[in-house]
């Protein structure tokens, strides 16, 4: 595959490890966290934490989308599915959160809500046009990625006056993650959590640019480097994080050039502005109450808002007791500190948000990486 | 004079514009007529004619292996195959597997009211074909009609049965550490051509269904003496479910080696478009063969001959390990596990 097998190749992957392994300094600990799932997947995926000396450690960042979905939300779901008798559409791995009850929207579905995967939120306004007697909702979730999409098709059922259609926007923030994180007492306070910089996002930043990470780097003293998804982006930006820290530089250095710039595609950002607003504070799984993070449906298109139409209020919602997907998420943990992992909660059998997608830390852990946690004997 | 009616006076099947009705299960004359005009004249064979409830089979002289599908696949039409030679294929498959020579097959249809005919005289003669080719009557079946929206246009239940020759031995439990893993071609083409016609996915590649009967070429891989061990046809959750378990059933572990497993480069593709693994993906005419580590090179010669088989590689080997772990050696150079396959990746691929 061209564009794409060039930046999977074990060859070069040698070269700027043997470069990391030079240069990373033997008396210094370099802690970076990758914010994103994508960089998640694929670090495990490839086995990239094997290639990197000791003194080299990733954290497992927030920017998973279905991980950091409270319960309360998919709650709401649920409740239009099945007491509103409303088709839900949402994506995929949605389907798999657990929620309150035992239940989860793809439970929601055997139990007879109408329930529908989708892969862009276009198939959800082409179910709402099939069947117009009935309510369409789309369970929009994700980060800037998404969002623009989500923002193009309620703009789209407004001008078509497609009016059985609405969207439950649950859409999150990079920026006000990421200094929320830098915030939290772990990292600031009590340093539980050594955080040197960050693996900035591919996806995200091809939307917003890479403008607002240079906050992180003026404000905190921490570089951000921002890298495409394939595993070669990633071994680059860890390179270029420790030459930063070895200069003793905290900048904002874009590795993804081929999609990133500067200031982003401020078309979409247009179209984001003119339908979604920013909420006040949203609740984050792990988290938490996380100020100015989210976005809502603008009043002028509130007849396309779920949260307004159905007047179906949030309920915050405590995740399982046993479940340490807050810590995780915050970088305070990892996957196999927790009681359950791999027990309890594994990717069939979710207790977690974090064990639900492959970009979550603990199913990318479980499904590649687990082996390395007990002895095997190797062939 | 028993109830018939003078030939010539009954209307046949109107096939081009006819659509299945519940008279069509209910037992009477209506259900009489599509069996002998639809499925009796394609599927023709002794066995079928002797006309009763079940067929008369001469014995066999060995071990019987039988096996039974399901075939629930949408669309029912897809590139390179449909439902019809799919769930021949599927089952003759299921039963060479076991090193049986396939003998005879049963076929169960439910059909929804509604389903046009000219639909299914096409699965029914493709059914025919795929059987007629494997050189395996469908010997015996039933017919069933469901309300309209109580099924899915046709499911079609395949049943097979064959016998073992004496000294064969396959079973996903017979695995020992050292053995070779072999696969006979590339990997994740059926998954990827039914996902390249699923409706809500306008998502058009060349990308062709591998349903194929397997039965040929596992009785050369069997005459060639090589010692093989199991035989496994990867079909739902794709190499990585099914290795799985035959580590777990041999209680070993297995490493496979990413750069050995062939896939085409346009269902990569669409898989990476897509976030599919290849390796999750269904095969309908393609195997796993384990086997002696002496015996390997041998074995992948004759698969390599066949020609069902002609991308066959070897791919990895069996060792010991506690925790019956597959693991594979990436082509960046890192390890990980290949797990079991979680949730649901593709529903109603066959």
């Amino acid at each position: 595959m061209k564009y794409i097998d060039e930046f999977r190749d074990g060859e070069l992957a040698k070269n700027i490890v043997a470069n990391i392994r030079r240069e990373a300094a033997t008396d210094k600990n370099y802690s970076f966290m990758e914010f994103c799932g994508g960089h998640t997947h694929a670090i495990s995926r490839y086995g990239i934490a094997d290639l990197l000396p000791a003194n080299v450690r990733m954290i497992h960042g927030p920017g998973c989308p279905v991980c950091v979905l409270p319960i309360g939300r998919v709650d709401q779901a649920i409740r239009l599915a099945l007491e509103l008798n409303v088709i839900v559409c949402t994506y995929a791995d949605t389907m798999r959160v657990p929620a309150s009850d035992n239940l989860s929207l793809m439970r929601a579905k055997a139990r007879g809500g109408d329930v529908r995967m989708i892969y862009s939120p276009q198939d959800a306004l082409k179910i709402a046009r099939d069947n117009p007697l009935r309510e369409v909702v789309f369970f929009a979730i994700g980060f800037e990625t998404t969002t623009p999409p989500t923002a193009l098709i309620i703009k789209q059922a407004k001008d078509e006056g497609v009016t059985n259609f609405s969207v439950l926007c649950n859409h999150v923030l990079t920026p006000a993650a990421i200094t929320h994180i830098l915030q939290s007492p772990e990292v600031r306070q009590y340093g539980t959590v050594p955080l040197d910089g960050f693996i900035g996002p591919a996806h995200v930043s091809v939307v917003i640019g890479s403008q607002p990470y240079e906050h992180f780097s003026s404000e905190y003293r921490k570089p951000v480097v921002i890298a495409g998804f394939e595993p070669l982006d990633v071994l680059q930006a860890i390179l270029m994080l420790i030459r930063q820290i070895n200069d003793g530089r905290a900048e904002v250095e874009n590795e993804f050039t081929r999609a990133v710039t500067r200031e982003g595609n401020l078309k979409a950002q247009a179209m984001v502005s003119e339908v979604l607003e920013l909420r006040r504070s949203f609740e984050w799984r792990g988290l938490g109450e996380v100020p100015y993070s989210a976005l809502k449906i603008r009043s002028a298109y509130a007849l396309y808002d779920a949260e307004t139409r159905y007047g179906i209020g949030y309920k915050p919602v405590a995740d399982n007791k046993a479940c340490e997907c807050g810590a995780i998420l915050r970088g305070v943990k990892k996957p196999q500190d927790c009681k359950v992992f791999g027990t309890v909660c594994t990717p069939e059998n979710p207790l977690g948000s974090c064990m639900v997608s492959s970009e979550g830390a603990c199913a990318a852990h479980y499904s590649y990486g687990r082996f390395k946690d007990i002895e095997v004997v190797s062939v | 004079m028993n109830g018939e009616v003078k030939k010539g006076y009954v209307r046949g099947l109107d096939i081009k514009n006819g659509r299945v009705d519940m008279s069509h299960g209910s037992g009477g004359r209506a259900m009489a007529q599509l069996i002998e005009e639809l499925f009796a004249s394609a599927f023709d064979n002794e066995y079928l004619r002797q006309g009763n409830d079940g067929a008369l089979l001469p014995a066999a002289g060995g071990r019987l292996v039988m096996a039974t599908d399901a075939h629930v696949v949408s669309p029912l039409f897809f590139p390179g195959g449909d439902i019809g030679c799919l769930s021949v294929h599927g089952t003759i498959n299921d039963v060479a597997v076991m090193g049986a020579k396939p003998l005879y097959l049963a076929a169960s249809f439910i059909l929804e009211e509604g389903f046009p005919l000219v639909d299914l005289q096409r699965i029914v003669q493709s059914m025919a074909a795929a059987a007629r080719d494997a050189g395996v009557p469908v010997v015996t079946g039933d017919t069933k009609v469901v309300e309209q929206g109580k099924a899915d246009g046709v499911f079609i239940t395949t049943t097979g049965v064959g016998v073992v020759m004496d000294g064969v031995d396959l079973t996903g439990a017979n695995v020992r550490p050292g053995d070779v893993i072999l696969i006979s071609g590339s990997m994740g083409d059926h998954g990827m051509a039914i996902m390249s016609r699923r409706e809500n996915l306008d998502f058009d590649v060349p990308i062709e269904s591998d349903t194929a009967a397997l039965h040929h070429l596992i009785a050369a891989m069997l005459e060639s003496g090589a010692d093989i061990r199991c035989l496994r046809d990867p079909t739902r959750g794709g190499l990585a479910t099914t290795l799985n378990e035959i580590a777990k059933q041999s209680r070993v572990g297995l490493t496979i080696n990413e750069e050995a497993i062939p896939v085409k480069p346009v269902v990569a593709a669409a898989c990476e478009f897509l976030g599919l693994d290849p390796l999750y993906v269904a095969n309908e005419g393609k195997l796993i063969a384990i086997c002696a580590a002496s015996d390997a090179e041998r074995l992948l010669a004759v698969m390599r001959a066949h020609p069902l088989a002609g991308d066959a590689a070897i791919i990895g080997a069996a060792h010991v390990d506690p925790h019956h772990f597959v693991q594979m050696k990436t082509s960046f150079g890192g390890r990980r596990n290949v797990d079991w396959l979680a949730g649901e990746q593709l529903p109603r691929i066959c």
